[in-house]
Protein backbone atom coordinates (compact mmCIF):
# COMPACT_ATOMS: atom_id res chain seq x y z
CA UNK A 1 0.00 0.00 0.00
CA UNK A 2 1.26 3.18 -0.83
CA UNK A 3 1.75 5.30 2.67
CA UNK A 4 0.51 8.21 1.05
CA UNK A 5 -2.72 7.22 0.38
CA UNK A 6 -5.61 7.48 3.46
CA UNK A 7 -6.82 4.16 5.01
CA UNK A 8 -10.63 3.44 4.79
CA UNK A 9 -11.94 0.32 5.75
CA UNK A 10 -15.51 -0.09 4.15
CA UNK A 11 -18.14 -3.35 4.76
CA UNK A 12 -20.72 -4.57 2.48
CA UNK A 13 -22.96 -6.60 1.80
CA UNK A 14 -22.92 -8.86 -1.54
CA UNK A 15 -26.15 -7.15 -3.72
CA UNK A 16 -25.86 -5.37 -7.08
CA UNK A 17 -25.94 -1.89 -5.21
CA UNK A 18 -22.73 -2.68 -3.80
CA UNK A 19 -21.01 -1.78 -6.83
CA UNK A 20 -20.08 1.77 -6.26
CA UNK A 21 -17.62 0.60 -3.51
CA UNK A 22 -16.68 -2.01 -5.50
CA UNK A 23 -15.84 -0.27 -8.45
CA UNK A 24 -14.18 2.79 -6.80
CA UNK A 25 -11.75 -0.13 -5.25
CA UNK A 26 -11.12 -2.19 -7.88
CA UNK A 27 -11.07 0.60 -11.33
CA UNK A 28 -8.81 3.03 -9.32
CA UNK A 29 -10.98 5.73 -8.51
CA UNK A 30 -10.38 5.50 -5.18
CA UNK A 31 -6.37 5.55 -5.63
CA UNK A 32 -6.99 9.19 -8.11
CA UNK A 33 -8.60 10.50 -4.67
CA UNK A 34 -5.58 9.18 -2.52
CA UNK A 35 -7.72 6.65 -0.50
CA UNK A 36 -6.23 3.12 0.16
CA UNK A 37 -10.18 1.69 0.07
CA UNK A 38 -10.30 -1.81 1.72
CA UNK A 39 -13.47 -3.89 1.41
CA UNK A 40 -15.08 -6.35 4.03
CA UNK A 41 -17.93 -8.69 2.70
CA UNK A 42 -20.08 -9.41 5.55
CA UNK A 43 -23.04 -11.93 5.89
CA UNK A 44 -25.74 -9.84 7.88
CA UNK A 45 -27.11 -6.36 8.36
CA UNK A 46 -26.79 -6.82 12.14
CA UNK A 47 -22.98 -7.31 11.66
CA UNK A 48 -22.25 -4.27 9.36
CA UNK A 49 -24.52 -2.30 12.45
CA UNK A 50 -22.10 -4.19 15.14
CA UNK A 51 -19.03 -3.54 13.34
CA UNK A 52 -19.40 -0.19 12.30
CA UNK A 53 -20.15 0.35 15.69
CA UNK A 54 -17.04 -0.65 17.55
CA UNK A 55 -15.11 0.84 14.74
CA UNK A 56 -13.95 -2.13 12.58
CA UNK A 57 -15.27 -0.63 9.35
CA UNK A 58 -14.99 3.12 8.70
CA UNK A 59 -17.69 3.41 6.12
CA UNK A 60 -20.69 1.23 5.12
CA UNK A 61 -23.03 0.28 2.62
CA UNK A 62 -25.92 0.06 4.12
CA UNK A 63 -29.84 -0.07 4.22
CA UNK A 64 -31.09 3.09 3.56
CA UNK A 65 -33.05 3.61 6.98
CA UNK A 66 -30.06 1.83 9.13
CA UNK A 67 -28.29 5.28 9.94
CA UNK A 68 -31.96 6.76 10.85
CA UNK A 69 -32.42 3.71 13.34
CA UNK A 70 -28.68 3.64 14.59
CA UNK A 71 -29.35 7.63 15.18
CA UNK A 72 -32.32 7.36 17.00
CA UNK A 73 -31.09 4.74 19.62
CA UNK A 74 -33.37 2.02 18.02
CA UNK A 75 -31.60 -0.73 17.53
CA UNK A 76 -28.39 -2.62 19.49
CA UNK A 77 -25.11 -0.56 19.39
CA UNK A 78 -26.55 2.40 18.62
CA UNK A 79 -24.32 5.08 17.31
CA UNK A 80 -25.10 8.78 15.86
CA UNK A 81 -24.76 8.16 11.86
CA UNK A 82 -24.74 10.03 8.79
CA UNK A 83 -25.79 9.14 5.00
CA UNK A 84 -23.70 11.34 2.87
CA UNK A 85 -24.72 9.87 -0.19
CA UNK A 86 -27.13 7.34 -1.94
CA UNK A 87 -25.37 4.45 -3.25
CA UNK A 88 -28.40 3.02 -5.59
CA UNK A 89 -31.69 4.07 -6.04
CA UNK A 90 -34.58 1.70 -7.32
CA UNK A 91 -33.33 -1.87 -7.53
CA UNK A 92 -36.26 -3.65 -5.11
CA UNK A 93 -38.78 -5.89 -6.19
CA UNK A 94 -41.43 -7.92 -4.94
CA UNK A 95 -41.66 -11.69 -6.43
CA UNK A 96 -44.59 -14.13 -5.73
CA UNK A 97 -44.68 -17.89 -6.16
CA UNK A 98 -46.29 -18.74 -9.72
CA UNK A 99 -49.28 -20.66 -7.29
CA UNK A 100 -49.73 -17.01 -5.75
CA UNK A 101 -49.32 -15.17 -9.20
CA UNK A 102 -52.47 -17.52 -10.98
CA UNK A 103 -54.28 -16.33 -8.18
CA UNK A 104 -53.44 -12.78 -9.11
CA UNK A 105 -53.96 -12.86 -12.89
CA UNK A 106 -57.41 -14.66 -12.52
CA UNK A 107 -57.97 -11.31 -9.97
CA UNK A 108 -56.72 -9.17 -12.67
CA UNK A 109 -53.37 -8.43 -11.90
CA UNK A 110 -51.17 -5.76 -14.56
CA UNK A 111 -48.24 -7.77 -16.08
CA UNK A 112 -45.67 -5.04 -16.15
CA UNK A 113 -45.35 -4.64 -12.43
CA UNK A 114 -48.45 -1.26 -12.16
CA UNK A 115 -48.49 -1.32 -8.36
CA UNK A 116 -52.05 -0.54 -8.08
CA UNK A 117 -53.53 -3.23 -9.88
CA UNK A 118 -51.15 -6.15 -8.59
CA UNK A 119 -51.65 -4.50 -5.23
CA UNK A 120 -55.49 -5.00 -5.49
CA UNK A 121 -55.61 -8.24 -7.04
CA UNK A 122 -53.50 -9.32 -3.88
CA UNK A 123 -55.44 -7.87 -1.14
CA UNK A 124 -58.66 -9.61 -2.75
CA UNK A 125 -57.05 -12.94 -2.22
CA UNK A 126 -55.67 -12.43 0.91
CA UNK A 127 -59.38 -11.21 2.28
CA UNK A 128 -60.73 -14.19 0.80
CA UNK A 129 -58.05 -16.05 2.54
CA UNK A 130 -59.06 -14.13 5.66
CA UNK A 131 -62.84 -14.87 5.93
CA UNK A 132 -62.31 -18.64 4.68
CA UNK A 133 -60.04 -19.38 7.50
CA UNK A 134 -57.09 -20.02 5.68
CA UNK A 135 -54.16 -19.36 7.05
CA UNK A 136 -52.51 -15.91 6.19
CA UNK A 137 -50.01 -15.69 3.11
CA UNK A 138 -46.10 -15.02 4.40
CA UNK A 139 -44.19 -12.32 2.70
CA UNK A 140 -39.93 -12.59 3.55
CA UNK A 141 -38.26 -9.00 3.60
CA UNK A 142 -34.72 -8.49 4.43
CA UNK A 143 -34.40 -6.53 7.71
CA UNK A 144 -37.45 -4.54 9.73
CA UNK A 145 -35.27 -1.18 9.12
CA UNK A 146 -35.47 -1.57 5.20
CA UNK A 147 -36.70 -0.44 2.04
CA UNK A 148 -37.98 -3.67 1.16
CA UNK A 149 -40.09 -3.53 4.45
CA UNK A 150 -41.33 -0.22 3.68
CA UNK A 151 -42.28 -0.47 0.38
CA UNK A 152 -43.82 -4.00 0.93
CA UNK A 153 -46.05 -2.64 3.54
CA UNK A 154 -46.74 0.49 1.70
CA UNK A 155 -48.21 -1.12 -1.25
CA UNK A 156 -50.29 -3.70 1.16
CA UNK A 157 -51.32 -0.69 2.70
CA UNK A 158 -52.07 1.03 -0.19
CA UNK A 159 -54.61 -1.64 -1.31
CA UNK A 160 -56.12 -1.97 2.05
CA UNK A 161 -53.86 -4.40 4.03
CA UNK A 162 -52.92 -4.68 7.05
CA UNK A 163 -49.26 -5.85 6.97
CA UNK A 164 -49.47 -6.39 10.56
CA UNK A 165 -52.20 -8.92 10.83
CA UNK A 166 -53.56 -10.11 7.70
CA UNK A 167 -50.40 -11.07 6.22
CA UNK A 168 -46.85 -12.58 7.95
CA UNK A 169 -43.84 -10.93 7.54
CA UNK A 170 -40.80 -11.87 8.36
CA UNK A 171 -37.10 -11.74 8.00
CA UNK A 172 -34.83 -14.08 5.71
CA UNK A 173 -31.30 -13.34 3.77
CA UNK A 174 -31.59 -11.82 0.48
CA UNK A 175 -29.83 -14.93 -0.98
CA UNK A 176 -32.39 -17.87 0.82
CA UNK A 177 -35.22 -15.75 -0.31
CA UNK A 178 -35.89 -17.63 -3.63
CA UNK A 179 -34.97 -20.99 -2.47
CA UNK A 180 -37.64 -20.21 1.01
CA UNK A 181 -40.15 -19.37 -1.90
CA UNK A 182 -39.30 -22.74 -3.88
CA UNK A 183 -39.99 -24.60 -0.94
CA UNK A 184 -43.14 -22.88 -0.04
CA UNK A 185 -42.00 -21.75 3.55
CA UNK A 186 -43.21 -18.04 2.01
CA UNK A 187 -45.29 -17.01 -0.35
CA UNK A 188 -43.67 -13.97 -1.74
CA UNK A 189 -40.50 -11.79 -0.70
CA UNK A 190 -39.49 -8.11 -1.34
CA UNK A 191 -35.69 -8.32 -2.12
CA UNK A 192 -32.73 -6.17 -4.31
CA UNK A 193 -31.60 -7.78 -7.32
CA UNK A 194 -30.18 -10.23 -8.34
CA UNK A 195 -32.92 -12.30 -5.93
CA UNK A 196 -35.66 -11.65 -7.41
CA UNK A 197 -34.40 -12.33 -10.97
CA UNK A 198 -32.74 -15.90 -9.07
CA UNK A 199 -36.57 -16.93 -8.73
CA UNK A 200 -37.94 -15.75 -11.98
CA UNK A 201 -34.87 -17.12 -13.75
CA UNK A 202 -35.94 -20.63 -11.77
CA UNK A 203 -39.15 -20.52 -13.20
CA UNK A 204 -40.43 -20.62 -9.08
CA UNK A 205 -41.49 -17.10 -9.06
CA UNK A 206 -43.06 -14.16 -10.77
CA UNK A 207 -41.82 -10.41 -10.36
CA UNK A 208 -45.56 -8.35 -9.60
CA UNK A 209 -44.40 -5.02 -8.70
CA UNK A 210 -41.29 -3.05 -8.00
CA UNK A 211 -39.26 -0.47 -6.30
CA UNK A 212 -39.12 2.19 -9.10
CA UNK A 213 -43.23 1.70 -9.46
CA UNK A 214 -43.69 2.06 -5.92
CA UNK A 215 -41.52 5.12 -5.32
CA UNK A 216 -39.78 6.89 -8.36
CA UNK A 217 -36.19 7.03 -8.16
CA UNK A 218 -36.03 6.57 -4.22
CA UNK A 219 -33.13 5.64 -2.10
CA UNK A 220 -32.03 2.03 -1.36
CA UNK A 221 -28.59 1.99 -0.16
CA UNK A 222 -26.49 4.62 1.42
CA UNK A 223 -23.17 5.44 2.41
CA UNK A 224 -23.28 4.65 6.18
CA UNK A 225 -20.73 6.74 8.57
CA UNK A 226 -20.97 7.62 12.25
CA UNK A 227 -21.02 10.62 13.05
CA UNK A 228 -17.90 10.97 15.12
CA UNK A 229 -15.71 9.24 12.06
CA UNK A 230 -17.34 11.76 10.20
CA UNK A 231 -15.94 14.51 12.43
CA UNK A 232 -12.34 13.26 12.72
CA UNK A 233 -12.10 12.62 8.91
CA UNK A 234 -13.43 14.90 7.20
CA UNK A 235 -11.24 15.30 4.51
CA UNK A 236 -10.85 11.71 3.90
CA UNK A 237 -15.07 11.22 3.49
CA UNK A 238 -14.92 14.28 0.99
CA UNK A 239 -12.17 12.15 -0.98
CA UNK A 240 -13.96 9.05 -0.40
CA UNK A 241 -17.01 11.20 -1.95
CA UNK A 242 -15.48 11.90 -4.81
CA UNK A 243 -13.97 8.88 -5.95
CA UNK A 244 -18.22 7.35 -5.20
CA UNK A 245 -19.06 9.87 -7.20
CA UNK A 246 -16.78 8.93 -10.01
CA UNK A 247 -17.08 4.94 -9.62
CA UNK A 248 -21.20 5.81 -9.82
CA UNK A 249 -20.50 7.38 -13.21
CA UNK A 250 -18.82 3.88 -14.24
CA UNK A 251 -21.45 2.03 -12.98
CA UNK A 252 -24.07 3.95 -14.55
CA UNK A 253 -22.55 3.92 -18.01
CA UNK A 254 -24.57 1.19 -20.29
CA UNK A 255 -21.08 0.19 -22.23
CA UNK A 256 -19.51 -0.60 -18.79
CA UNK A 257 -22.62 -3.13 -17.89
CA UNK A 258 -21.20 -6.39 -19.14
CA UNK A 259 -18.32 -5.77 -17.13
CA UNK A 260 -19.66 -4.61 -14.10
CA UNK A 261 -22.12 -7.71 -14.26
CA UNK A 262 -18.82 -9.89 -15.06
CA UNK A 263 -17.51 -8.77 -11.72
CA UNK A 264 -19.65 -8.31 -9.32
CA UNK A 265 -21.12 -12.09 -10.02
CA UNK A 266 -17.36 -13.08 -8.82
CA UNK A 267 -17.06 -15.86 -5.86
CA UNK A 268 -15.04 -12.99 -3.74
CA UNK A 269 -18.43 -10.62 -3.79
CA UNK A 270 -21.70 -11.88 -5.21
CA UNK A 271 -20.65 -15.32 -5.95
CA UNK A 272 -24.01 -16.24 -8.38
CA UNK A 273 -24.37 -16.39 -12.09
CA UNK A 274 -23.48 -13.55 -14.23
CA UNK A 275 -27.03 -14.10 -15.99
CA UNK A 276 -28.93 -13.11 -13.28
CA UNK A 277 -26.92 -9.80 -12.62
CA UNK A 278 -27.83 -8.43 -15.84
CA UNK A 279 -31.57 -8.03 -16.01
CA UNK A 280 -31.01 -4.55 -13.37
CA UNK A 281 -28.32 -3.14 -14.24
CA UNK A 282 -28.90 -2.97 -18.11
CA UNK A 283 -32.39 -2.64 -17.27
CA UNK A 284 -34.14 -5.02 -19.44
CA UNK A 285 -35.94 -6.69 -16.70
CA UNK A 286 -38.17 -10.46 -17.15
CA UNK A 287 -40.81 -10.09 -14.85
CA UNK A 288 -42.00 -14.24 -15.44
CA UNK A 289 -39.74 -16.56 -17.76
CA UNK A 290 -42.21 -16.95 -19.59
CA UNK A 291 -42.29 -13.40 -21.23
CA UNK A 292 -40.47 -11.09 -22.93
CA UNK A 293 -37.67 -9.05 -21.38
CA UNK A 294 -39.33 -5.62 -20.80
CA UNK A 295 -36.93 -2.05 -21.06
CA UNK A 296 -36.72 -0.65 -17.50
CA UNK A 297 -33.67 1.73 -17.52
CA UNK A 298 -34.36 3.07 -14.37
CA UNK A 299 -34.92 0.03 -12.69
CA UNK A 300 -31.97 0.00 -10.53
CA UNK A 301 -29.65 3.30 -11.09
CA UNK A 302 -26.19 4.52 -9.94
CA UNK A 303 -25.68 8.32 -9.90
CA UNK A 304 -22.69 10.02 -8.70
CA UNK A 305 -23.88 13.37 -9.55
CA UNK A 306 -26.49 15.75 -7.48
CA UNK A 307 -28.99 12.66 -7.93
CA UNK A 308 -27.01 11.01 -5.60
CA UNK A 309 -27.19 13.89 -2.94
CA UNK A 310 -29.47 12.68 0.16
CA UNK A 311 -32.01 14.82 1.20
CA UNK A 312 -33.75 15.56 4.31
CA UNK A 313 -37.28 14.96 2.50
CA UNK A 314 -35.62 11.11 1.80
CA UNK A 315 -34.64 10.45 6.33
CA UNK A 316 -38.40 12.25 7.03
CA UNK A 317 -40.14 9.58 4.73
CA UNK A 318 -38.02 6.81 6.03
CA UNK A 319 -39.28 8.00 9.65
CA UNK A 320 -42.47 7.72 9.06
CA UNK A 321 -42.65 4.36 7.74
CA UNK A 322 -40.69 3.34 11.27
CA UNK A 323 -43.90 5.67 13.24
CA UNK A 324 -46.50 4.48 11.13
CA UNK A 325 -45.43 0.60 11.42
CA UNK A 326 -44.70 1.26 15.50
CA UNK A 327 -40.51 1.07 15.30
CA UNK A 328 -40.42 4.17 16.72
CA UNK A 329 -42.77 7.15 18.31
CA UNK A 330 -42.95 10.23 16.83
CA UNK A 331 -41.78 13.43 17.87
CA UNK A 332 -40.48 16.84 16.65
CA UNK A 333 -36.82 16.18 17.56
CA UNK A 334 -36.63 12.39 16.45
CA UNK A 335 -37.99 14.11 12.60
CA UNK A 336 -35.33 16.83 12.61
CA UNK A 337 -32.69 13.88 13.90
CA UNK A 338 -33.91 11.53 10.51
CA UNK A 339 -33.98 14.78 8.43
CA UNK A 340 -30.06 15.67 9.46
CA UNK A 341 -28.97 12.07 9.09
CA UNK A 342 -29.64 13.03 5.73
CA UNK A 343 -28.29 16.16 4.74
CA UNK A 344 -27.17 16.76 1.17
CA UNK A 345 -24.30 18.95 2.82
CA UNK A 346 -21.31 16.74 3.28
CA UNK A 347 -21.83 15.48 -0.46
CA UNK A 348 -22.13 18.67 -1.73
CA UNK A 349 -19.72 20.50 -0.61
CA UNK A 350 -17.17 17.53 -1.05
CA UNK A 351 -18.14 17.81 -5.09
CA UNK A 352 -18.17 21.21 -4.78
CA UNK A 353 -21.54 21.43 -6.28
CA UNK A 354 -22.97 24.85 -6.03
CA UNK A 355 -26.38 24.98 -7.89
CA UNK A 356 -29.59 25.41 -5.89
CA UNK A 357 -30.73 22.33 -4.53
CA UNK A 358 -34.62 21.78 -3.99
CA UNK A 359 -35.81 19.40 -1.71
CA UNK A 360 -37.43 16.48 -4.30
CA UNK A 361 -41.22 16.64 -3.79
CA UNK A 362 -42.00 12.85 -2.30
CA UNK A 363 -44.58 10.99 -5.09
CA UNK A 364 -45.32 7.10 -4.20
CA UNK A 365 -47.46 5.56 -6.63
CA UNK A 366 -50.91 6.30 -4.95
CA UNK A 367 -49.95 9.95 -4.74
CA UNK B 1 -22.24 -21.10 41.47
CA UNK B 2 -24.54 -21.47 37.81
CA UNK B 3 -27.50 -20.02 39.00
CA UNK B 4 -28.99 -22.15 36.68
CA UNK B 5 -28.93 -20.59 33.10
CA UNK B 6 -29.91 -22.25 30.38
CA UNK B 7 -27.65 -21.19 27.55
CA UNK B 8 -28.14 -21.94 23.56
CA UNK B 9 -25.33 -21.59 21.42
CA UNK B 10 -25.50 -21.43 17.56
CA UNK B 11 -22.91 -22.23 15.68
CA UNK B 12 -22.73 -24.49 12.53
CA UNK B 13 -19.01 -24.70 13.02
CA UNK B 14 -19.26 -27.76 14.96
CA UNK B 15 -15.60 -28.11 16.20
CA UNK B 16 -15.94 -24.18 17.57
CA UNK B 17 -19.50 -25.15 19.04
CA UNK B 18 -18.37 -28.18 20.90
CA UNK B 19 -14.86 -25.95 22.24
CA UNK B 20 -17.80 -23.86 23.43
CA UNK B 21 -19.98 -25.79 24.93
CA UNK B 22 -16.91 -27.49 26.87
CA UNK B 23 -15.83 -24.20 27.99
CA UNK B 24 -19.46 -23.25 29.66
CA UNK B 25 -19.67 -26.81 30.85
CA UNK B 26 -16.18 -26.63 32.98
CA UNK B 27 -17.19 -23.50 34.80
CA UNK B 28 -20.22 -24.76 35.81
CA UNK B 29 -23.42 -24.70 33.42
CA UNK B 30 -24.93 -27.65 32.81
CA UNK B 31 -28.13 -26.71 31.07
CA UNK B 32 -25.90 -25.96 27.34
CA UNK B 33 -27.62 -26.77 24.22
CA UNK B 34 -25.67 -26.70 21.28
CA UNK B 35 -27.60 -26.00 17.55
CA UNK B 36 -25.98 -25.97 14.18
CA UNK B 37 -29.05 -25.20 12.00
CA UNK B 38 -31.39 -22.57 11.58
CA UNK B 39 -34.40 -24.90 10.85
CA UNK B 40 -37.27 -24.95 13.40
CA UNK B 41 -34.93 -22.65 15.38
CA UNK B 42 -38.42 -21.10 16.30
CA UNK B 43 -39.91 -23.76 17.83
CA UNK B 44 -36.51 -24.98 19.16
CA UNK B 45 -35.86 -21.32 21.00
CA UNK B 46 -39.35 -21.91 22.31
CA UNK B 47 -39.33 -25.22 23.44
CA UNK B 48 -36.06 -24.48 25.29
CA UNK B 49 -36.98 -21.14 26.51
CA UNK B 50 -33.07 -19.98 27.01
CA UNK B 51 -32.01 -17.56 29.06
CA UNK B 52 -28.82 -16.67 27.03
CA UNK B 53 -28.19 -17.04 22.94
CA UNK B 54 -24.76 -17.29 21.53
CA UNK B 55 -24.23 -16.90 18.41
CA UNK B 56 -21.23 -16.36 15.43
CA UNK B 57 -20.89 -13.32 13.75
CA UNK B 58 -20.22 -15.46 10.86
CA UNK B 59 -23.99 -16.64 10.47
CA UNK B 60 -25.86 -15.27 7.62
CA UNK B 61 -28.78 -15.40 9.71
CA UNK B 62 -28.43 -13.09 12.48
CA UNK B 63 -30.84 -10.71 10.87
CA UNK B 64 -33.71 -13.16 10.89
CA UNK B 65 -33.29 -13.76 14.46
CA UNK B 66 -33.03 -10.70 16.00
CA UNK B 67 -36.26 -9.78 14.07
CA UNK B 68 -37.65 -13.12 15.50
CA UNK B 69 -36.63 -12.43 18.86
CA UNK B 70 -38.56 -8.88 18.75
CA UNK B 71 -41.73 -10.23 17.14
CA UNK B 72 -42.34 -14.06 17.13
CA UNK B 73 -45.22 -14.90 19.77
CA UNK B 74 -43.72 -18.32 20.37
CA UNK B 75 -40.90 -16.89 21.85
CA UNK B 76 -41.97 -16.70 25.58
CA UNK B 77 -39.72 -13.42 27.01
CA UNK B 78 -38.21 -10.44 25.10
CA UNK B 79 -34.66 -11.39 24.12
CA UNK B 80 -32.43 -8.38 23.83
CA UNK B 81 -28.95 -7.99 22.28
CA UNK B 82 -26.45 -8.27 25.30
CA UNK B 83 -24.74 -4.28 25.28
CA UNK B 84 -23.52 -3.69 28.44
CA UNK B 85 -23.43 0.27 27.92
CA UNK B 86 -21.26 0.61 31.27
CA UNK B 87 -18.54 -1.79 29.59
CA UNK B 88 -18.17 -0.80 25.53
CA UNK B 89 -14.87 -2.56 26.05
CA UNK B 90 -16.70 -6.28 26.32
CA UNK B 91 -19.04 -5.72 23.27
CA UNK B 92 -15.69 -4.54 20.92
CA UNK B 93 -13.83 -7.94 22.38
CA UNK B 94 -16.88 -9.81 21.68
CA UNK B 95 -17.00 -8.79 18.09
CA UNK B 96 -13.39 -8.93 17.93
CA UNK B 97 -13.54 -12.27 18.38
CA UNK B 98 -16.78 -12.80 16.15
CA UNK B 99 -19.29 -14.06 18.45
CA UNK B 100 -22.65 -12.36 19.82
CA UNK B 101 -24.73 -12.55 22.62
CA UNK B 102 -28.39 -12.47 23.29
CA UNK B 103 -30.16 -12.45 26.78
CA UNK B 104 -33.65 -12.64 27.81
CA UNK B 105 -35.19 -9.44 29.66
CA UNK B 106 -34.33 -8.95 33.29
CA UNK B 107 -31.27 -10.77 33.42
CA UNK B 108 -28.58 -9.29 35.65
CA UNK B 109 -25.65 -8.11 34.03
CA UNK B 110 -23.69 -9.96 36.89
CA UNK B 111 -25.03 -13.13 35.36
CA UNK B 112 -24.58 -12.69 31.98
CA UNK B 113 -21.34 -11.12 31.44
CA UNK B 114 -18.94 -14.51 32.69
CA UNK B 115 -20.83 -16.13 30.21
CA UNK B 116 -19.65 -13.68 27.29
CA UNK B 117 -16.37 -13.46 28.66
CA UNK B 118 -16.34 -17.20 28.04
CA UNK B 119 -17.54 -17.21 24.97
CA UNK B 120 -15.13 -14.63 23.76
CA UNK B 121 -12.31 -16.34 24.69
CA UNK B 122 -13.14 -19.85 23.53
CA UNK B 123 -14.25 -18.21 20.23
CA UNK B 124 -10.57 -16.88 20.75
CA UNK B 125 -8.73 -20.02 21.09
CA UNK B 126 -10.30 -21.61 18.26
CA UNK B 127 -9.91 -18.63 16.10
CA UNK B 128 -6.06 -19.09 16.89
CA UNK B 129 -6.32 -22.97 16.59
CA UNK B 130 -7.91 -22.11 13.36
CA UNK B 131 -5.09 -19.67 12.08
CA UNK B 132 -2.20 -22.27 13.35
CA UNK B 133 -3.91 -24.96 10.81
CA UNK B 134 -3.70 -23.00 8.05
CA UNK B 135 -0.03 -22.24 8.70
CA UNK B 136 0.70 -25.51 8.95
CA UNK B 137 -1.49 -26.11 5.86
CA UNK B 138 0.33 -23.18 3.87
CA UNK B 139 4.08 -25.04 5.24
CA UNK B 140 3.38 -28.03 4.06
CA UNK B 141 2.00 -26.52 0.60
CA UNK B 142 5.51 -24.35 0.93
CA UNK B 143 7.77 -27.78 1.37
CA UNK B 144 5.65 -28.96 -1.89
CA UNK B 145 6.40 -26.30 -3.93
CA UNK B 146 10.55 -26.31 -2.73
CA UNK B 147 9.94 -29.56 -3.24
CA UNK B 148 9.18 -29.34 -6.78
CA UNK B 149 11.63 -26.65 -7.84
CA UNK B 150 14.37 -28.58 -6.48
CA UNK B 151 13.03 -31.42 -8.49
CA UNK B 152 13.42 -29.55 -11.65
CA UNK B 153 16.87 -28.18 -11.22
CA UNK B 154 18.07 -31.72 -10.55
CA UNK B 155 15.98 -32.96 -13.51
CA UNK B 156 17.24 -29.89 -15.94
CA UNK B 157 20.70 -29.19 -14.41
CA UNK B 158 21.74 -32.90 -13.59
CA UNK B 159 22.45 -31.13 -9.68
CA UNK B 160 21.79 -33.48 -6.93
CA UNK B 161 19.41 -32.78 -3.75
CA UNK B 162 21.36 -31.11 -1.68
CA UNK B 163 22.97 -28.88 -4.47
CA UNK B 164 19.41 -27.89 -5.97
CA UNK B 165 18.26 -26.47 -2.82
CA UNK B 166 22.29 -24.42 -2.49
CA UNK B 167 20.95 -22.58 -6.03
CA UNK B 168 17.26 -22.10 -4.63
CA UNK B 169 18.67 -20.78 -1.39
CA UNK B 170 21.93 -18.28 -3.23
CA UNK B 171 19.35 -16.99 -5.87
CA UNK B 172 16.89 -16.22 -3.26
CA UNK B 173 19.83 -14.60 -1.36
CA UNK B 174 20.58 -12.75 -4.32
CA UNK B 175 17.74 -11.32 -5.09
CA UNK B 176 16.81 -10.44 -1.35
CA UNK B 177 13.72 -13.26 -2.33
CA UNK B 178 12.32 -15.97 0.11
CA UNK B 179 13.21 -19.67 -1.11
CA UNK B 180 9.82 -20.65 -1.28
CA UNK B 181 8.88 -17.14 -3.78
CA UNK B 182 11.92 -18.02 -6.00
CA UNK B 183 10.60 -21.89 -5.62
CA UNK B 184 7.11 -20.40 -7.10
CA UNK B 185 8.66 -18.78 -9.88
CA UNK B 186 10.62 -21.42 -10.78
CA UNK B 187 7.68 -24.04 -10.84
CA UNK B 188 5.49 -21.36 -12.69
CA UNK B 189 8.04 -20.55 -15.39
CA UNK B 190 8.75 -24.24 -15.86
CA UNK B 191 5.00 -25.14 -16.16
CA UNK B 192 5.38 -22.36 -18.84
CA UNK B 193 7.95 -23.33 -21.01
CA UNK B 194 6.61 -26.84 -21.12
CA UNK B 195 9.26 -28.56 -18.10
Amino acid sequence: MDPKLRPVIAGFIPLLDCAVPVIAAEMGFAEEEGVALKLVRETSWANIRDRISVGHFDVAHMLAPMPIAATLNLTSLAVPMKAPMLLGLGGNAITVSMDLWQQMTDSGADLKGDPVTTGKALASIIFSRHSDGNPPLRFGVVHPFSGHAYELRYWLAAAGVDPDTHVEISVLAPQVMADALQAKQIDGYCVGEPWNTAAVSAGTGRIVTYKQAIWPDSPEKVLGVTHTWAERNPETLAALLRAFSAAAEWCASPENAEQLAGILSRPDLLSCPMEICMPAITGQMRFDIGEPELSQPDFLSFSGGSKAAPMPAHGRWFFEQMVRWGQASASEEAFSQAEAVFSPQIYRSALGLEDSWLEPAIKLFDA
Amino acid sequence: MNGGLSILVIDDNKIRASIIEEGLQDAGHDKVIVVHQMDGLVRQIADINPDVIVIDLENPNRDQLEHMFQVSRAVHRPIAMFVDSADSQSIEAAVDAGVSAYVVDGLRRERVKPILDMAISRFRAFSKLASDLEEARTELADRKTVDRAKGILMKSKGLSEQEAYDLLRRTAMNQSRKIIDVAQSLVIASGLLGD
